[in-house]
């Protein structure tokens, strides 16, 4: 078990890069940094009006060059989306942030929300003025009550000192936002679901095409993205594309709020550059495992696991790496899972997730995430699963790759894919024994 | 405690509360009217800890929708009821990161300290109990939220000084916890987000 827990053999390389500072959390838990007085203090909005002053063409043309790619989950290139937005022809058009955060192990956006409300704002406002929409939407999940009251201070303030209004910032470019928040759906966290949810509908995923940006809310031209890459616009206005793009890897700059979850000495959100190691994270920052580990999520519950080892752990955590090792990067949610924890177990909970989360709409992932699947872990765990059921377990879920209407059945199906391709002996010791490898045991701290 | 469970008054929820509406309604465009049903349900939640089908059928006429609409809307969320939940609405996150921080058995040890399982109001309407799927607080797991405000790295015996609180109904300020890079002290209390669902009007 040796091989579980051991001291960081490589020095910390990357905190030590010249590029890199706190950036995007550099005032999450300062005192009073969600106040406007704190922020504009510390240089707050400054950004902003430095876009106001260029054409919003080259705004885009800015973050494209950046290198930024989305962190909402998908890593689709920011100024690349933004530049789909069709030519201005007098409809309304929309920028929305998704803040509905839900997919589990992912928690940086919380405290982006609560803590820099105006760093949010203020990344609205650059991508609402590159795409010329003049409404801006966050759609905060219904649970982050704090963060919904912080952001609607921060509005209000932003509004009575006219950075916000008619008159943004005292430019002519009107621009001002629309809070809304959601009630309880994971599904809502994808685009489309979203603004369904957003225009009062049922919050099940449309058809694509068209794209937001062709049809999105009330079918008018859209942008959206997440509350991390809104925020990181703030900063390469600011800074300036180059400096953005000199931090990271090959296919990914820039910086990123890493999450990691767990039985680690020092769980949190840590920001680092792009393309930072499992072990940098895990051990340097974190404090390393506090038992014996045996895989770890890289990237929130629908990322394929990877083991534990000394080669996973020296993989830079970018999208392109990540892929490399049949696996993503997602929200960079790292999860690390115990030794000592029945794997199977440890995926019925995740498949528990999507089988609630499951909107019903269509056929493969009502009836197998939602239905059969979590059947299967059940018969498997109460030890009357057969060697048959691994082999319908398997087929299905290969079955439900890319069938089913939206993503979100394939968020299910990928980390049961890994499950069995790392850790099929778990399973199958269930079946030939009839209990799990690993029992149950105390968890709960007293 | 029995009478927290009031019957619906006939009166229109929004009737006395035009601001509100005033406002709700005004924060979208024109055309997205329709857009005001999630707030307007998360305003009669808040207030009545359910949404009846009396109120089911106001915000329909208010937003020129058939209730069944309405209807479709809210069944699909987890957070609107169409029975009332207590007082302290507890709700215990049980995805992965929580559950590897023993939040299966924070589950365990509430129904029975409760004698209430998942779904359930008790007969006084105090404590209703929920399990709920990520919270987005994993690095702070486990977590237990009543009604608005999360409790983090909820021990036995943090998870026991807090339902003695509330049966004193003197639930205590959370502390703000992060982890990670912005560990606070602990002792910063996050204001205002404190007291019962419902406490801000419209019951009794
Ligand atoms: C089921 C599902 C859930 C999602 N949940 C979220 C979420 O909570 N937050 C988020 O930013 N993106 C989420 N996404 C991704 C969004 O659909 C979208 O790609 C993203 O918000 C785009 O922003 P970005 O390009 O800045 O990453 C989800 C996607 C799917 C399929
Ligand atoms: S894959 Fe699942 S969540 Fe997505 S549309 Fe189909 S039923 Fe709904
Ligand atoms: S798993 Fe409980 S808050 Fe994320």
């Amino acid at each position: 078990m040796s091989d579980g827990v051991r001291q960081a053999p490589k020095p910390i390389t990357s905190r030590s890069d010249p590029g890199f500072e706190l950036t995007l959390y550099a005032h999450v838990g300062a005192e009073r940094s969600h106040t406007l007085s704190y922020y504009r203090a510390h240089g707050g909005y400054e950004a902003a009006r430095k876009a106001l002053g260029m054409d919003p063409t080259e705004v885009v043309e800015e973050v494209k060059v950046s290198g930024l790619r989305g962190r909402g989950g998908a890593g689709f290139p920011a100024g690349v989306k933004w530049s789909f937005m069709p030519p201005v022809d007098g409809r309304q058009r929309f920028i929305v942030c998704n803040a509905d955060e839900s997919e589990p192990g992912s928690f940086k956006d919380r405290y982006l929300l609560e803590d820099d409300p105006h760093q949010l704002i203020e990344g609205m406002m650059i991508a609402g003025w590159a795409i010329q929409a003049t409404i801006g939407v966050i759609y905060v999940r219904g649970e982050y009550h704090h963060a919904y009251e912080r952001l609607r201070a921060a509005i209000e303030e932003a509004r009575t000192e006219g950075i916000l209004g008619p008159a943004a910032l005292g430019s002519d470019f009107g621009f001002d936002l629309i809070l809304h928040r959601g009630a309880g759906a994971y599904i809502c966290g994808e685009e489309t679901a979203l603004m369904n949810s957003f225009e009062g509908l049922r919050a099940n995923p449309r058809l694509k095409p068209p794209f937001p940006a062709q049809a999105g809310i009330y079918g008018l031209p859209t942008t959206i993205n997440n509350v991390e890459t809104l925020c990181a616009a703030v900063h390469i206005i600011e800074r300036g594309a180059a400096w953005h793009a000199a931090m990271g890897t090959e296919d990914s700059k820039g910086m990123k709020l890493y999450q990691v979850s767990g039985p680690v000495a020092r769980p949190g959100v840590y920001e680092l550059p792009m393309g930072a190691t499992f072990r940098e994270l895990v051990f340097d920052l974190a404090g390393g495992p506090t038992e014996p580990a045996k895989a770890l999520i890289p990237g929130g519950s629908s990322t394929p696991m990877l083991p534990w080892s000394d080669a996973t752990l020296d993989l830079p955590m970018d999208y392109g790496t990540m892929a490399k090792h049949g696996s993503m990067l997602g929200t960079g949610g790292v999860i690390v899972i115990p030794e000592k924890k029945c794997l199977v177990d440890a995926l019925y909970n995740v498949v528990r997730f999507y089988a609630h989360e499951s909107c019903g709409k269509c056929t493969p992932c009502r009836e197998g995430i939602a239905t059969w699947l979590p059947k299967m872990y059940q018969k498997l765990l109460a030890g009357k699963g057969t060697h048959e059921d691994l082999v319908v377990m398997e087929d299905m879920v290969e079955n439900m790759r890319g069938t089913a209407f939206c993503p979100l059945a394939d968020a299910c199906a990928m980390p049961v894919q890994a499950s069995f391709e790392h850790f099929r002996q778990e399973y199958e010791h269930l079946v030939d024994f009839g209990e799990s490898k690993y029992p149950r045991r105390r968890e709960w701290a007293s | 405690m029995s009478s927290s469970h009031p019957l619906p008054t006939l009166a229109p929820f929004f009737a006395d509360k035009q601001d509100l509406l005033d406002e709700v309604l005004g924060r979208y465009p024109e055309h997205g009217r329709r857009s005001a049903v999630m707030p307007l349900l998360w305003e009669v939640q808040r207030a009545e800890r359910h949404v009846s089908e009396a109120r089911v059928a106001e915000i329909a006429e208010i937003l020129g929708l058939h209730a069944t609409e309405v209807k479709g809307v809210m069944s699909f969320y987890g957070t609107y009821h169409e029975h009332p939940v207590g007082k302290y609405h507890l709700q215990v996150c049980r995805t992965l990161s929580c559950s590897l921080a023993g939040a299966d058995e924070m589950a365990d040890f509430l129904e029975e300290e409760l004698d209430l399982v998942n779904g359930e109001t008790d007969a006084g309407g105090r404590f209703s109990l929920q399990y709920v799927e990520c919270l987005g607080s994993c690095g702070t797991a486990p977590v237990l939220q009543v009604n608005d405000t999360y409790f983090e790295r909820v021990s036995r015996s943090r998870c026991r000084a807090l339902l003695d609180a509330m049966r004193r109904d003197a639930l205590p300020e959370p502390t703000r916890e992060r982890g990670g890079d912005n560990e606070s002290p602990g002792s910063e209390p996050v204001e205002g987000v404190v007291g019962a669902q419902g406490s801000e009007g419209g019951v009794s």
